[in-house]
């Protein structure tokens, strides 16, 4: 935190624009393209009064061709610029998937290091506003996948603000999720935007019983979680991973060695998903350090339901992690 | 305001280009007889794609680029590596999947790169390449460079979507890019009258708004003259030209293909408008070159294309401790 930089109190969605402002302001190659940035404002008014701040060579509003301009920005991107490239969700990103993991993630390594491909693509995700089966998706797992992208997930204010910042300065291509959600979440920030780091996890809330290890919206949710139980003598350290791919074991590995308890959170669909990974590298690493087998919370495996309380029932609530932590802990 | 342009025969023709284009494609029809000999040996394993019987059209195409353009091809590329100025050894070497090749040999035959040719693959997810060719000809215009992009693809891929967003995109943002359509009539074994509701690929340029010609690709001075008017009208306009160069592949589409799906009669019909004995003729007739020519021109090219199976012989594996390198930029 820097003198003289005050802190204010911003919601998720003006932390992610002071981001690309900020962005903007600052390197005459970064632009922005994706669908109804501009005019529009933003499907999630994200980018609202951008336009008429930087204009539309700055601003490109882009047809629906998803694979087309995700595209284009690796073209772009590989011809000196620093596109930054939104997918209104990420449930249509699947449309620009083969750009994503044939081009962006493969140039470098198929060219043998003579490509960059300095993109950033930053993809609104999750569930929580009634949007059913095909607008609710939690796809985090499979960009994780894919060696050579950066997987980045913005579950704090903090990262809303700053992961773009770093993003840009990445020689290689970086997906962003954000999470809808959270979009009138408040938060308090420092009053200037500052860039982050995008190599490590981030220790939330520190704590000796056991490790809660999330990301993305189950960050604020294990966080309440934890705060709930710290009045009954259960003192949970939280864990964003932040950084889904390449992800920073060390944070996670010196966490369950001081806790000796691990318990994974997230929304995607639990087969072969983050938490999957995660509980695999602690068996391969520090398996002799646990004193109980590694649990997970994860997302139901059924097509997002449009009834609230079957939504609500689809993924991990704060309830629900209290109890599993509290049994975990054989409290009450 | 679309046009289909009419390409008028071509008139004048002199020494030194007449025999500058048939070196060329004399050059490419050598290497790949070479490469299918070295494959049947295992010398070269993957895919192999031959172009023989296509030359024409990357010679005469690329003939008319300058050293700043960009230059995007299919996994069907030797042919435009080698126009493009790219060392046969060097691409030899990378189909040997040597250190000394063009992309250390990760690449091999489908992904030939050459960042200082400014020759941008070796693109082999059909019609991939096209949105980043619509992204490079954008950063020109962006960044006010006068360079254009001239992207290679076959027929099959003017029937993916990618085709029709890329040329919506070209045209919707006035990008300088040269769209070449390799029409060699078969999709792998699929012929173009199962592919295409209309075959007169040309005229799809109308949907789109974007300038477009036809052309004889079996002839190089025809499709060198309609490609050096299609560069200058995009040169000189900054918008997109969609060049339709009719043509024929003689050889299978890869080593694995029994050709099933075309009878050898058609193949030997095609044969009789080889480009190489065309154009070769055709300067003997105008008596721009002599029987001696063409014998010093062939035993040029065995000695270089022997050098090219030298110097990938003579090449060396990538340690094993690099496999990781190139994932991602800086030390891997």
């Amino acid at each position: 935190m820097n003198a003289g930089n005050d802190h204010i109190k911003l919601t998720y969605r003006e932390a992610l624009k002071q981001a690309i402002r900020e962005a903007l302001s600052k390197d005459d190659r970064v632009f922005l393209m994706g669908e109804d940035v501009g005019r529009y404002g933003g499907s999630f008014a994200v980018t609202k009064g951008l336009l008429q701040e930087f204009g539309p060579e700055r601003i490109m509003d882009v047809p629906l061709s998803e694979s087309g301009f995700v595209g284009a920005g690796i073209g772009a991107a590989l011809s000196g610029l620093r596109p930054v490239v939104e997918v209104m969700t990420v449930n249509f990103s699947l449309l620009a998937m083969d750009q994503i993991v044939n081009n962006a993630a493969t140039l470098l390594y198929m060219s043998g290091g003579q490509l960059n491909v300095p993109v950033v693509i930053r993809m609104s995700t999750g569930l929580g506003r009634q949007l059913a089966a095909q607008h609710s998706h939690s796809w985090e797992p499979m960009y994780a996948h894919i060696p050579g992208l950066i997987v980045l997930s913005a579950g704090t204010h903090g990262d809303a603000r700053g992961m773009l910042l770093t993003a840009l300065q990445s020689p290689d291509p970086v997906i962003i999720f954000e999470y809808t959600a959270m979009m009138n979440l408040e938060g308090t920030l420092p009053g200037h935007p500052e860039t982050v780091n995008i190599t490590k996890a981030g220790i939330i809330k520190e704590g000796k019983d056991i490790s809660v290890i999330t990301y993305g919206a189950g960050v604020y949710k294990s966080l309440d979680a934890a705060n709930e139980l710290s009045g009954s003598g259960i003192d949970a350290e939280v864990i964003d991973l932040r950084v889904l791919r390449p992800m920073d074991m060390e944070t996670v590995f010196n966490s369950v060695k001081k806790t000796h308890r691990a318990l994974l959170v997230e929304d995607a669909w639990g087969s072969v998903n983050i938490g999957a990974e995660v509980s695999a590298r602690i068996m391969e690493n520090v398996f002799y350090d646990l004193d109980a087998p590694v649990q997970r919370l994860c997302g139901a495996e059924v097509p997002m339901p449009y009834p609230k309380h079957m939504e609500d029932a689809s993924v991990p609530q704060k309830e629900d992690i209290v109890a599993k932590l509290k049994k975990m802990l054989q409290h009450g | 305001m679309e046009k289909i342009t009419v390409i008028p025969p071509s008139t004048t023709i002199d020494r030194r280009l007449g025999l500058n284009l048939l070196y060329q494609m004399m050059l490419i029809r050598r290497f790949e007889e070479k490469s299918a000999e070295l494959y049947t040996k295992s010398k070269i394993r993957g895919f192999l794609h031959l172009y023989i019987g296509e030359e024409a059209v990357a010679v005469g195409v690329i003939q008319a680029l300058t050293a700043e353009d960009n230059v995007l091809a299919t996994y069907r590329e030797h042919g435009h590596a080698l126009a493009r100025g790219m060392d046969a050894g060097v691409i030899m070497a990378e189909m040997y999947g040597k250190m000394e090749g063009c992309c250390r040999g990760r690449g091999g035959s489908m992904h030939l790169f050459d960042v200082g040719k400014r020759f941008f693959g070796g693109n082999a997810i059909v019609a991939g390449h096209l949105p980043m060719s619509v992204g490079m000809a954008l950063a020109s215009k962006k960044l006010k460079k006068s360079n254009i992009t001239c992207c290679f693809f076959g027929e099959g891929a003017a029937a993916e979507g990618e085709f029709h967003e890329s040329m919506n995109l070209a045209a919707l943002w006035n990008v300088p890019l040269l769209m070449v359509c390799e029409n060699n009539l078969y999709a792998m074994g699929t012929a173009i009258r199962y592919s295409h509701a209309v075959q007169e690929l040309e005229k799809k340029g109308a949907a789109y708004g974007i300038e477009s010609a036809a052309v004889n690709g079996m002839d190089v001075l025809e499709v060198e003259k309609a490609a050096r008017a299609a560069v200058e009208k995009v040169r000189s306009t900054g918008k997109p030209f969609f060049l339709v160069c009719n043509t024929y592949r003689f050889r299978a589409h890869s080593m694995f293909d029994a050709e099933l799906y075309r009878e050898k009669s058609e193949v030997e019909e095609w044969k009789k408008q080889d480009p190489i004995p065309a154009l070769r003729t055709k300067l003997m007739e105008l008596q721009l070159i002599t029987n001696n020519d063409i014998g010093s021109l062939e035993q040029k090219i065995e000695n270089e294309v022997q050098q090219a199976v030298d110097f990938a012989e003579k090449g060396t594996l990538e340690p094993l401790e690099q496999l990781t390198r190139f994932v991602y930029s800086g030390p891997g």
